[in-house]
């Protein structure tokens, strides 16, 4: 059986600097998948060529064995990738509701035609949109909000906003970049059962996150990367005990 | 009512408001670009004058039907905005601003040395089919058709690259193709209007399509508010109609005219009508209405 899935040696470059090296790593399906390091280590990097936003210089992206490597990001979405985005980047001036019916988009086909005669298939259309932007909504306890503008939002609303436009897209694999960022404890309670009730949905989850108890918690499995190469990967108690992991971390002991 | 009808019977009034019609077509074109899309174009009479040139030449030299010349003007300018549209809607902000201000210039250049433009002498002798009642009827069609635009799939998604183009490629959008799609219909908004205006006028010259005019067009878009229906209706009518009422300040005119742009960009930066949602202030106004006729039921039943 193939993994959801599959990073074959994936290896990215920016200048001088190997941002992402020989990484390979797998996604199974139902999965909560996390994907830790310190800061540099090309966590993001790796999402970014994942959703199709940077092409690898070398490697191979496979979802559902497909190979899915230099897709436009447009495509990928379409394919049942959907994302969220580490520095929020929602469409601020939007309402909430605009928000999430766009990222229905990839799963609608009326164009401008449609929008200007307004046919029965294109109001069809519409509703469904609005009714699946109304579910997305209810699964991160938006739906009350759905007038306001997204800038308006509170910072931890925000995230729960972009996880909401992403479900919108009806996603095989939500990837996740670092959703608990900024949040208090008790937001980050209500986060983890929302993740845990979107894998319950079916959906499943790829997540970076510099949290550890979070992570801890509620993954499945967790790759390790430190600067742009994979040094661990297992289940959440495998890794905390792997040394390589704590050195990564920690620093090394001298002797 | 006689007064009313003799006031649209004046040819000055008649032209000034037909005038203000066309140019309202064209800055909606504009809007879709700028406004909701949020490209910049610093050529939008470059289009206008494609759109005017080819209605006028088919007028003079095919005598086909004038509605359907100006159909196929507008066709033309939205022809050559998909091909400009294509390679240079790659490129963000400023870079694409000179673009299209590069684009609009050769578009000049070139009529002013085509034998059949008349160059720079500029083509004349154009019929006067257009008036009043076809402008309005084109223009209100304009209106309903941004607004059917805007609340839609396909508008929802010329907005997101508007607000983050990088967000809105994650989201499925085609955002180049998209581009492309919003450039291609506002220059063919832009066509017609050139066309209209070629039609009314009756004589084209190259020189009335310059940067000024683009530059121009612009401001109609955002004096009024920036991806605002109402505001690029009151931007393009008071800064048409601006100009005529200052005649009678003779060569002052268009000292005033500046001094009252900067002036709004003083003190309404996003606009006249920028961050006004129409929505939302007719909908407390309809609850307003509710809740004072519920009390005056109210009252009525004790």
């Amino acid at each position: 059986m193939t993994s959801l899935l599959e990073l074959e040696n994936i290896t990215i470059q920016f200048g001088g600097l190997m941002a992402v090296d020989h990484v390979s790593l797998k996604v199974e399906k139902g999965w909560i998948s996390a994907l830790i390091g310190p800061n540099g280590a090309g966590k993001s990097t790796i999402f970014n060529m994942i959703s199709g936003l940077y092409k690898p210089t070398s490697g191979k992206v496979f979802f559902n064995g497909r190979d899915i490597t230099g897709y436009k990001a447009y495509k990928v979405t379409s394919l049942g990738i959907a994302r969220t985005f580490q520095n929020i980047r929602l469409f601020k001036n939007l309402s909430v509701l605009d928000n999430v019916r766009i990222g229905r988009h990839c799963r609608g086909s009326s164009g401008l035609i449609g929008a200007l005669a307004r046919f029965p298939c294109t109001k069809a259309e519409e509703k469904e949109i609005e009714e699946k932007a109304h579910e997305a909504l209810e699964v991160v306890d938006l739906l009350d909000k759905k007038n306001e503008l997204a800038k308006n939002l509170p910072y931890g609303e925000q995230r729960r906003l972009e996880i909401a436009r992403a479900l919108a897209a009806d996603p095989v694999l939500l990837l996740l970049d670092e959703p608990a960022a900024g949040m208090n404890i008790q937001e980050k309670q209500t986060l983890m059962h929302m993740i845990q009730n979107i894998r319950a949905m079916g959906i499943t989850i790829m997540l970076v996150e510099h949290d550890m108890s979070f992570v801890m918690n509620i993954s499945d499995h967790v790759d390790v990367l430190n600067y742009g190469q994979k040094i661990a990967a297992g289940t959440p108690s495998e890794v905390q005990n792997n040394p390589d992991v704590i050195e990564a971390y920690l620093g090394k002991e001298i002797d | 009512m006689e007064s009313i009808i003799g006031f649209f019977n004046d040819p000055y009034i008649n032209q000034v408001l037909t005038l203000t019609g066309i140019y309202l077509i064209t800055a909606l074109g504009l809007h879709l670009i700028t406004g909701i899309t949020g490209q910049f174009s610093f050529g939008h009479a470059g289009f206008m004058s494609i759109g005017a040139y080819t209605a006028a030449l088919l007028s003079l030299h095919l005598e086909t039907p004038f509605i359907l010349n100006v159909f196929i003007g507008g066709l033309a300018a939205g022809f050559a905005g998909t091909l400009l549209g294509f390679p240079s809607l790659r490129l963000t902000g400023d870079y694409l601003g000179i673009t299209t201000l590069g684009f609009a210039e050769i578009v000049r250049i070139v009529f002013i040395n085509l034998n059949i433009t008349g160059g720079a002498r500029g083509l004349a002798g154009i019929p006067r089919d257009t008036n009043f009642t076809i402008v309005l009827l084109l223009a209100v069609l304009s209106i309903i058709c941004m607004y059917r635009i805007h609340n839609s799939r396909f508008g929802r998604a010329l907005t997101a690259i508007r607000e983050d183009e990088l967000a809105a490629e994650a989201m499925g959008i085609n955002t180049l193709l998209y581009k492309v799609k919003a450039f291609a219909i506002g220059t063919f908004f832009a066509g017609i209007g050139g066309g209209l205006y070629a039609h009314l006028i009756q004589y084209l010259n190259p020189a009335d399509f310059g940067v000024s005019r683009s530059f121009e067009l612009l401001n109609f878009v955002v004096l009024g508010g920036l991806g605002s229906v109402p505001g690029t209706i009151l931007g393009t009518t008071v800064l048409t109609l601006a100009p005529e009422f200052l005649r009678f300040v003779k060569e002052y005119r268009m000292l005033i005219y500046s001094a009252l742009m900067v002036t709004m960009m003083i003190f309404r930066p996003h606009g006249l009508l920028g961050g006004v949602n129409f929505r939302k202030l007719f909908l407390d106004l309809v609850h307003r209405i509710m809740a004072q006729l519920a009390k005056t039921k109210n009252v009525g039943g004790k």
